[in-house]
C-alpha cells in the first residue's frame, strides 16, 4: 500500500497567523527561554559564592555588550511571560474567555510586558549598580 | 465497573491520574512569581555591576537570601513541570523522550541545589 503525503489537518500553511495563535505559542517560546535563563541565574549565583575569579569572570560576561543583549531579551522574556502568565490564570479563573476579551486583555498585557520591560531597565540603568 | 481489558490493566494504559495536581501546581508557582517576579528585577537591579562584597552584603539581608531561595524553588519547579509539558509536545522518539524526562526533574533540583546552595553561602558571609 503506497504511502501519501497528505495533510492531518489545516495547519500553519492554511491559518494565517493572529494575536491569539502568535501570542500562545510567545508564551511558550519565552517559557524556554527563561528556563535557559534560570540556567544563567544559577552560574552567576554559583560563581559569585565561589569566589572573586569565577564571579569576575560571570560579571565580565553579563557586562558585554552580549551580555546586555542577552539580559535584555530575558527581561522582555520575563515580563512577556508574566503578564501573559496572569492572562492564563485570569482565564483558568474562569473570566475573559469571550473572543472580544480575549483580544482586548491580550493587547493590554502585550502593552504591559513592553511598557515593564522599558521602565525596568530606564530604572535599572539610571538607578542601578 | 472497569472496562480495561486484562492486558490493558496490566500494561498499566490509562490516564495516570496525576495531571490534576501537575496543573495545579503549575498555577501555584505560577501565582506566587507574580510578586517574586517584581521582587527579582529589584534585586537585580540591585545587584548590577556589584563586586563580589556588595553582592555578599546584599544577600546578608535576610529578606533578600530569602526571597532568592524563594525565586529558586518557584522558578526550579515550574520550569520543571512546563518544560515536561513542551517535550512531551513535541518529542516523540521513545528513548529521547524518556531520557530527557528522567533527566529533567533531576536536573531541576540539583541546580535549583546548586542555587539555593549558594544564596545561602552568600548570605552567611561567602
Amino acid at each position: 500500500m503506497t504511502q501519501h503525503e497528505r495533510p492531518l489537518s489545516p495547519h500553519l500553511q492554511i491559518y494565517k497567523p493572529q494575536l491569539t495563535s502568535v501570542m500562545s505559542i510567545f508564551h511558550r517560546i519565552t517559557g524556554m527561554g527563561l528556563a535557559g535563563g534560570a540556567l544563567l541565574l544559577t552560574w552567576w549565583l554559583v560563581a559569585a559564592a565561589a569566589g572573586p575569579e569565577a564571579f569576575g569572570v560571570a560579571q565580565a560576561f553579563f557586562g558585554s555588550w552580549l551580555g546586555y543583549l542577552i539580559l535584555f531579551g530575558l527581561s522582555f522574556a520575563l515580563f512577556y511571560h508574566l503578564c501573559n502568565g496572569i492572562r492564563h490564570l485570569i482565564w483558568d479563573a474562569g473570566y475573559c474567555l469571550d473572543i472580544e476579551d480575549v483580544y482586548t486583555t491580550g493587547w493590554i498585557m502585550l502593552a504591559s510586558a513592553v511598557g515593564l520591560t522599558v521602565l525596568a531597565w530606564a530604572i535599572g540603568l539610571t538607578v542601578g549598580g | 465497573m472497569n472496562l480495561r481489558t486484562p492486558l490493558g490493566r496490566v500494561r498499566g494504559l490509562g490516564p495516570s491520574n496525576e495531571a490534576t495536581a501537575h496543573w495545579w501546581a503549575e498555577r501555584l508557582t505560577a501565582i506566587a512569581m507574580v510578586p517574586l517576579t517584581f521582587l527579582f528585577v529589584v534585586l537585580m537591579i540591585a545587584f548590577r555591576g556589584a563586586e563580589r562584597d556588595q553582592v555578599i552584603a546584599l544577600m546578608g539581608n535576610p529578606l533578600v537570601a530569602i526571597t532568592m531561595l524563594l525565586v529558586i524553588v518557584a522558578v526550579f519547579y515550574h520550569m520543571r513541570l512546563a518544560v515536561q509539558v513542551v517535550v512531551e509536545d513535541y518529542i516523540h522518539h521513545e528513548a529521547v523522550k524518556m531520557t530527557i524526562l528522567v533527566l529533567l526533574p533531576l536536573g531541576c533540583v540539583a541546580l535549583g541545589t546548586a542555587g539555593a546552595f549558594a544564596v545561602l553561602k552568600l548570605a552567611f558571609g561567602g
